[in-house]
């Protein structure tokens, strides 16, 4: 174990909370256990057996966050412990810290600068300033294929020209997906930031959509240091048909093993205000920060010895 | 024969991947915080040893290889089959060229080696990390010679060809190591 690790992640949280506490953004606590899941098909949660039924861990705060921002708590942000099933490796733990916020009134460029201040306060290390480059531009430089018009068989022939060895039927999105990390990311500077946004409107999630170049886009960023993602940040989505629509379709794709959160949907329907919100992983953050490859480097005790 | 999601591709687990018999070699799961997680590998074919880079979708499973390592004795060849023996149950079993490659220049009879068996039959046979052989031919030795680091090629009681240091002469005994064929040190008699 490290405890050099242990040091770095104390003083981490401390200074979290004063860039926080600077701004009047106000911490707050949601429940970890819910009665309602997350309903994203690609997350999953460990659900946990009490005497008042099945509870899900919660994978992120966000439901219960936006129950807050509709009470009327306004600026708020969250430091706690999250759980994904099934996910495990060298930048995965299935149980993890979340660092998540919402800013009322931002839009979601300005929260990429706010998560910009804080990236470069917590890794002082990155010497340049960000850079920012749209979804579709990436995908044009680096593989010469627009992901927004391109095919399923053109992703796949694509992926397939760069070497990438994969049997088997996937949707257009999942190849899109598969050459974002195996053929795009690798390529992302370790000496600085990069924000990758305006994602395909199918991978909004909860955030807006737009329309940018006849296409729409989700006003959706996600921020990375070399290839390794540390946040996701949205506009977010404050229609609660909209979100709604989402939610049920998600649930739908997943076989409806999760129960959707009518508490969350019912506080949507009394209005979200406008807001720009983000969740970034602390323990990568406090592999940039200390400068190692592996998550294990940053837990006291990874999964398989906790 | 088990079966292992994608998940569970860790380094060491066995699968069969287009009919063949596949070794994990590395793995790491990779994910886009929103999108489809992957398995991302280098598996070896034990047939071939060839090792290749393969992705696996997250929710994909893989039907287990059933290959296992037996530590079995060499007994003796035919030409055409080697016969090897475990030495707990004294079960014999005869592993061809294919499965020998290599290994048979290493071996005069005796020797503990590792038979990995697929569905029973001997798919690949590892000789011991270190083989004593006899040198039956080389050219003369050069006498005083150990500075300079010269070497010349010397043929073994077992066919095998491998450099050897110039003062080594016929009739000496050396020790090899197996999986770089390269000499390591000559052995007193």
């Amino acid at each position: 174990m490290n405890l050099t690790a242990l040091h770095e992640r104390a003083s981490l949280n401390h200074q979290v909370r004063v860039f926080f506490a600077e701004r009047d953004v106000l911490e707050v606590e949601t429940p970890a256990l819910s009665q309602a899941g997350n309903t994203d098909p690609f997350i999953d949660s460990f659900s946990v057996n009490t005497p008042h039924g099945l509870r899900y861990l919660h994978t992120s705060p966000e439901y219960p966050m936006k129950r807050l921002l509709v009470a009327g708590a306004g600026d708020i942000y969250q430091l706690c412990k999250v759980w994904r099933r099934d996910e495990s490796g060298t930048r995965h733990n299935p149980e993890f810290s979340l660092l998540e916020w919402y800013r009322l009134g931002f839009s979601w460029q300005q929260l990429m600068q706010e998560v910009a201040e804080l990236l470069h306060t917590l890794i002082p290390h990155l010497a340049k300033p960000p850079r920012f480059c749209s979804y579709r531009e990436l995908f044009l430089e680096t593989l010469r294929l627009d992901p927004h018009l391109a095919t399923e068989a053109e992703l796949s022939a694509c992926a397939r020209a760069h070497g990438i060895n994969l049997s088997g039927v996937m949707p257009a999105q999942s190849w899109r997906d598969l050459l974002l990390t195996h053929c795009i990311e690798p390529h992302f500077p370790t000496d600085q930031l990069t924000f990758v946004y305006h994602y395909p409107a199918s991978q909004s999630a909860l955030a807006k959509v737009t329309n940018v170049d006849g296409q729409t886009a989700a006003e959706r960023f996600e921020v990375y240091l070399g290839a390794l993602e540390l946040g996701n940040g949205y506009q977010e989505q404050t229609d609660s048909a909209q979100n709604r629509l989402i939610l049920v379709q998600d649930a739908q794709t997943r076989g409806d093993d999760i129960p959707v959160d009518e508490r969350f949907l019912a506080a949507l329907e009394q209005g979200l205000p406008e807001c720009a919100g983000v969740a970034l992983g602390v323990d990568r953050i406090l592999m940039c920060r200390m400068q190692v490859n592996d998550l294990k480097q940053v837990i006291a005790f990874p999964w398989e010895v906790a | 024969m088990a079966t292992y999601g994608s998940n569970d591709l860790r380094v060491g687990v066995k699968i069969i991947l287009n009919g063949d018999p596949y070794t994990v070699v590395e793995s790491d799961f990779v994910k886009p915080g929103k999108g489809q997680a992957f398995t991302r590998a280098r598996v070896r074919n034990l047939k071939t040893g060839r090792t290749i880079e393969q992705t696996f979708k997250s929710t994909e499973t893989h039907e287990g290889a059933d290959v296992e390592d037996r530590d079995m004795e060499y007994l003796y060849t035919d030409g055409e089959n080697w016969t090897f023996m475990d030495s707990a149950t004294f079960e014999q079993l005869e592993a061809g060229a294919t499965a020998m490659a290599d290994t048979v220049k290493w071996l005069k009879g005796n020797e503990k080696c590792i038979v990995t068996l697929w569905n029973g039959v001997p798919l690949q046979v590892t000789a011991p990390n270190f083989a004593e052989l006899k040198i039956t031919q080389t050219d003369p030795g050069v006498r005083g010679d150990t500075a300079t680091g010269g070497t010349k090629p010397a043929t073994l009681e077992t066919g095998a060809v491998v450099k050897v240091p110039l003062y080594m002469e016929e009739g000496e005994i050396l020790k090899i190591d197996t999986r770089t064929g390269e000499y390591v040190s000559r052995v007193k008699a």
